[in-house]
């Protein structure tokens, strides 16, 4: 009885302490994780997510404040990475039917002021001073910013058309399990 | 279902051949049935009375697994692989066993070993023989209790009355049945008791009744013969493949051989592992069963040698005169792993999945 | 009559054939409907960019649209008329989405624009074969529509020996190449010969499944006394057509995976792109036309038409005498790899070789989908050596990299797995939708790295035009106090 007792009382006192040295010095340091994940975010300090720049956003998620799915621009792909990397798992699948947008500007209400382009965090807006600006469709994040900057509300988002060439098979019908 | 046409886009192709679950379910009994009547005639009211119980208690089981899950009732129970359980459970009980050996087997198939899974299709394990060893484990002297036959047409006959009393057990049967061992179970006992396998033996044992299963042993897999048109019906119906059950007797005749030779007065011949016990339902019908084994051409031949290689190692070495029950499920839970490792070699890549490589024609 | 020794394919299906609802009508010529609808992408590759100008009159054969880039096709004109608009049309897609088209209003001369001059293909130099087939915008018009030309040009990448023609036709209900070669066999072996000559391989063998007697009584008597040509007869079975499967039932050599043919010295070129490659080369005509079959149980005579490019299908089905009862299923090619037709406004393009209207016992694809019983039934009619079910079962968790592992991208979408599934479960569209989910996943992937370069591409030059300023700044600053010093002096100087 009490040779157990005390072996018991042993074990536990030293894989408690072996769990405790364990936890000071195999500690992941954030701040790399932290620059790790700056590095996977797309950088362009967008602010879709609600935090101050990518760098923000890496911060919370590391401090499991905000979702992976948290960015937008990086979709499904990042939020699979990230979900790697931080070493969780969900069930992505929801997210898959988000619908990606692009900026777009209407030709009629362009005055040509440049703001919006020098707002854009990837250079997707080009243009000069007083000519109708133009997007280009492929480097756009769809985060907005120049919406927000646009004086005569010229700019706004559009879904991405789906065409031909991105066009796909939807995913079968599930069964019916109900009857 | 209403007439207009399906607005969800389908892709092809928009021709389908004509087999469907149902009629899977619906070949593999007909391939059953000689060996069935055969059991049911030999055994008499009894039998048929235990066979008709396992198979209700399957579809009760089965129904009302589906109802409690909110499953369509009719359509699952249509496909026939409730009854079918039933049925293959059944071939394998001891005719004679009372109402709720069967009823409980079917009960332990369906819930715990289908139902349990997620259903059709889900099942790690083989239904009707995870049934018959939870059976057999917990019930060994209801499990073993042999007769020998009591054919309905005879001097042996056994009434109708008789037979209810005998499977529904009230009143005491009016018959003397004389309990027997059945031909696995009587031979490893003699070998265990040290008599010889020799000449003498073997003529006690009537090699005739023991090739068209006038003989002790369970309600269906008496008749060799007609568990082999069965078989060969299943095959000539692209059912099943060769593989299993080709490499499942060629592994049990390969091990049998071998020992015979080696020590004759220990091991029985080939054809006394051939022709009794679960060998050849279990090659034709029971190993092949389509869910719980693999799907690949070298992973079935794998299949099934391991599992006539754990029927001899059983019935050889280990405490049960019969192994077949134990060796499918073995086998049944490698199934994940062979199927992992054994796949068909892709076209155009090598086994290890790299692409071909034919030098002399690139420039 | 062939004798070559023949080679087994692994998998495969024997589909009912129902090519008699057409096999007997012969080729007939489809009048010009009121407008033709050509589109810009009728081939695998890059869309080919129009030249014509709306308001523009063109003549049957004039080049209306160029090809872009080394994989492209050029476009011509099907007939004599005006184009009426340059814009975006209903393609001939299971999406029905609209795609860039050309549209054309026939003047009813059908006056031919002037053609290049005839080649003499067994004079000439080889690669100017080539060269005119590119021209001449034809493709693989069994269905892939790949530009023929550019494999004419293999020969300088790999040593060919043999020239494989693909008349196995192991679609049901088609029989458009089998009419062909019915009724064109000198013309199709003379076209034989030409690409052979183009490749410099010295034996050409013309494949026909045994179900087409006719057709290969036909090309053994064209080719009697030719010693570079042997007519071979196949096993009917599904899917002899596919290029790879038709070369090892040949050579009994597989292709290695995610390559091609000539790697094992044979190229595969279809009856009717032989046809086509002699209509270029000796007569200089362009691909504006295609042998069409129109058939299905749900049809009013079924028949094969030669279709000038753009004409709308449902002009098509009008002149056959619309449907006889309400299709089940209406089909752009044959009813394994075929798609199905979403608008019956899409145009018949230079890939499309049925129009099927199916009803009846033969539309039976609507049966409830039910669970997958493992029976193994998809492993063994796979020609490919994979393994159906396991792949949709990880892409129905929407595992792809598992689909991928398990040689997803070696699949080639024959449709033997579904076509014997007793669970009805629609294998192909899993691994449709699976293929289309990677490309999007890499496209995504794509501008996710795109994005990020544009990114720190900005914030470089941001720092730059803030270092600038600063520098700018400084400098004036500077500037600004040596002014006020020298003024200083000044100001000392004058007060001194």
């Amino acid at each position: 009885m009490t040779n157990a007792v005390v072996s018991l009382a042993l074990l536990g006192l030293s894989l408690g302490i072996m769990l405790g040295f364990a936890a000071k010095y195999l500690k992941v340091e954030a701040g790399a994780l932290v620059q790790e994940i700056i590095a996977m975010m797309p950088g362009s300090q967008c602010g879709q997510c609600g935090f101050a720049g990518c760098n923000g956003a890496a911060e919370a998620l590391v401090n499991s404040q905000a979702p992976i799915t948290l960015c937008p621009p990086g979709g499904r792909v990042l939020a699979q990475a990230l979900a790697d990397k931080l070493g969780i798992s969900t069930d992505l699948s929801g997210m898959e039917d988000q619908v990606l947008k692009v900026a777009f500007v209407n030709e009629n209400l362009c005055i040509g002021c440049t703001k919006c382009f020098k707002r854009c965090p990837t250079d997707a807006l080009v243009g000069a001073n007083r000519q109708i600006h133009v997007v280009i469709k492929d480097a756009c994040t769809g985060c907005g910013k120049c919406v927000e900057v646009c004086p005569t509300e010229s700019l706004s988002l559009r879904n991405v058309p789906v065409t031909l060439e991105t066009w796909h098979w939807p995913k079968p019908q599930p069964l019916l399990l109900a009857s | 279902m209403n007439n207009t046409p399906p607005p969800v886009l389908v892709s092809g192709p928009f021709l389908k051949q004509s087999p469907s679950v149902s009629r899977i379910m619906a070949l593999v009994m007909i391939a059953l049935t000689p060996a069935t009547l055969f059991g049911l005639f030999q055994f008499g009211w009894p039998a048929i009375n235990l066979f008709m119980v396992t198979i209700l208690a399957a579809i009760l089981s089965e129904a009302a697994c589906l109802m409690v899950m909110n499953r369509p009732v009719r359509t699952t129970l249509g496909d026939g692989s409730a009854v079918l359980t039933g049925w293959l459970l059944a071939m394998t009980l001891p005719p004679w066993a009372p109402w709720w050996i069967g009823a409980l087997g079917s009960m332990f198939a369906i819930v715990l070993a289908k139902q349990m899974f997620g259903g059709l299709g889900q099942n790690l394990f083989n239904p009707a023989m995870v049934a018959r060893v939870v059976l057999l484990i917990s019930f060994p002297a209801e499990m073993t209790y042999f007769i020998s036959p009591h054919p309905l047409i005879g001097p042996d006959t056994i009434t109708f009355m008789d037979g209810l009393a005998i499977t529904f057990g009230y009143g005491a049967p009016a018959v003397d049945a004389v309990s027997s061992a059945s031909v696995l179970g009587y031979i490893k006992t003699e070998i265990g008791r040290g008599v010889a396998w020799t000449d003498a033996f073997k003529s006690a044992l009537d090699l005739q009744a023991l090739t068209i299963g006038t003989k002790p042993g369970s309600l269906g897999e008496t008749s060799a013969p007609l568990l082999l048109l069965g078989g060969l019906l299943l095959l000539g119906t692209r059912i099943i493949t060769w593989h299993i059950p080709a490499a499942l007797l060629g592994a049990i005749a390969l091990l049998a051989t071998l020992f015979n030779i080696i020590d004759p007065a220990r091991y029985p011949d080939l054809w006394v592992h051939l022709l009794s016990g679960a060998t050849l339902l279990g090659a034709f019908f029971i190993a092949t069963d389509l869910v719980t084994s693999p799907v690949s051409p070298l992973g079935k031949i794998v299949f099934g040698a391991g599992c006539g290689v754990l029927i001899y190692i059983i019935r050889t070495w280990a405490g049960y005169p019969e192994g077949v029950a134990f060796a499918v499920l073995l086998m049944n839970a490698a199934t994940p792993l062979i199927d992992r490792y054994l796949k068909p070699r892709i076209y155009g890549r090598t086994r290890r999945g790299k692409p071909l490589i034919y030098e002399e024609t690139s420039k | 009559m062939g004798m070559m020794k023949l080679f087994r394919i692994r998998g495969g299906v024997h589909p009912q054939g129902r090519k008699s609802l057409s096999a007997g009508e012969a080729i007939r010529d489809l009048p010009l409907p009121e407008l033709l609808h050509i589109p810009l992408q009728q081939h695998i590759g890059q869309a080919a960019e129009a030249v014509v100008k709306k308001g523009e009159l063109v003549k049957k054969g004039q080049l209306i649209a160029i090809a872009q880039g080394r994989i492209s096709s050029p476009i011509h004109a099907p007939t004599s008329g005006e184009i009426v608009a340059l814009g975006r049309y209903v393609a001939p897609h299971p999406s029905a989405l609209p795609g860039r088209t050309i549209t054309l209003r026939p003047d009813g001369l059908d006056a031919w624009a002037e053609l290049p001059a005839p080649l003499d293909p067994f004079t000439c130099e080889p690669a100017a074969i080539a060269k005119r087939v590119a021209e001449c915008g034809v493709v693989g018009m069994g269905g892939a529509t790949f530009p023929s030309a550019v494999k004419l040009d293999l020969g300088q990448r790999y040593t060919l020996h043999t020239l494989i023609i693909n008349g196995a036709e192991c679609e049901p209900y088609l029989t458009c190449d089998d009419r062909l070669m019915r009724e064109q066999a000198a013309d199709v072996i003379d076209g034989v010969r030409i690409i052979s000559r183009a490749l410099g391989v010295k034996r050409a063998v013309i494949a026909v499944e045994g179900n087409k007697p006719e057709a290969i009584d036909a090309l053994t008597h064209a080719a009697q006394g030719l010693d570079d040509v042997i007519i071979q007869k196949v096993p009917a079975r599904y899917p002899m057509g596919s290029e790879k499967h038709l070369t090892q039932t040949l050579l009994g050599k597989e292709t290695p995976a995610r390559g091609l043919t000539a790697e094992i010295g044979a190229i595969v070129h279809n009856v009717a792109t032989a046809l086509a490659v002699r209509d270029a080369v000796r007569l200089g005509r362009p691909l504006i036309s295609r042998i069409v079959t129109v058939s299905g149980e749900a049809m009013h005579n079924p028949g094969n038409f030669r279709v000038a490019i753009g004409t709308p299908i449902q002009h098509l089905i009008d002149f056959v005498g619309g449907f006889k009862v309400d299709p089940e299923r209406l089909l752009l090619g044959g009813p394994m790899m075929g798609q199905p037709l979403a608008d019956l406004r899409a145009p018949i393009v230079k890939g499309t070789n049925g129009v099927l209207a199916l009803a009846g016992l033969h539309a039976q694809t609507s049966g409830q989908q039910g669970p997958c019983i493992r029976c193994a039934s998809c492993v063994d009619a796979c020609p490919c050596g994979l393994v159906p079910l396991e792949m949709a079962g990880a892409i129905r968790k929407e595992n792809m990299d598992m689909a991928t592992k398990s040689g997803l991208m070696d699949c080639i979408g024959c449709g033997s797995c579904a076509y014997v599934c007793p669970s009805n479960i629609p294998l192909v569209q899993y691994f449709n939708y699976a293929k289309g989910k990677i490309t999007q996943t890499q496209r995504a992937e794509h501008k996710q790295k795109e994005t990020k370069r544009l990114a720190e591409a900005r914030s470089e030059r941001m720092e730059r035009i803030a270092q600038a300023k600063r520098e700018a700044m400084a400098k004036r600053k500077a500037e600004q106090a040596r002014q006020k010093a020298e003024a200083v002096t000044h100001e000392d100087k004058v007060s001194a």
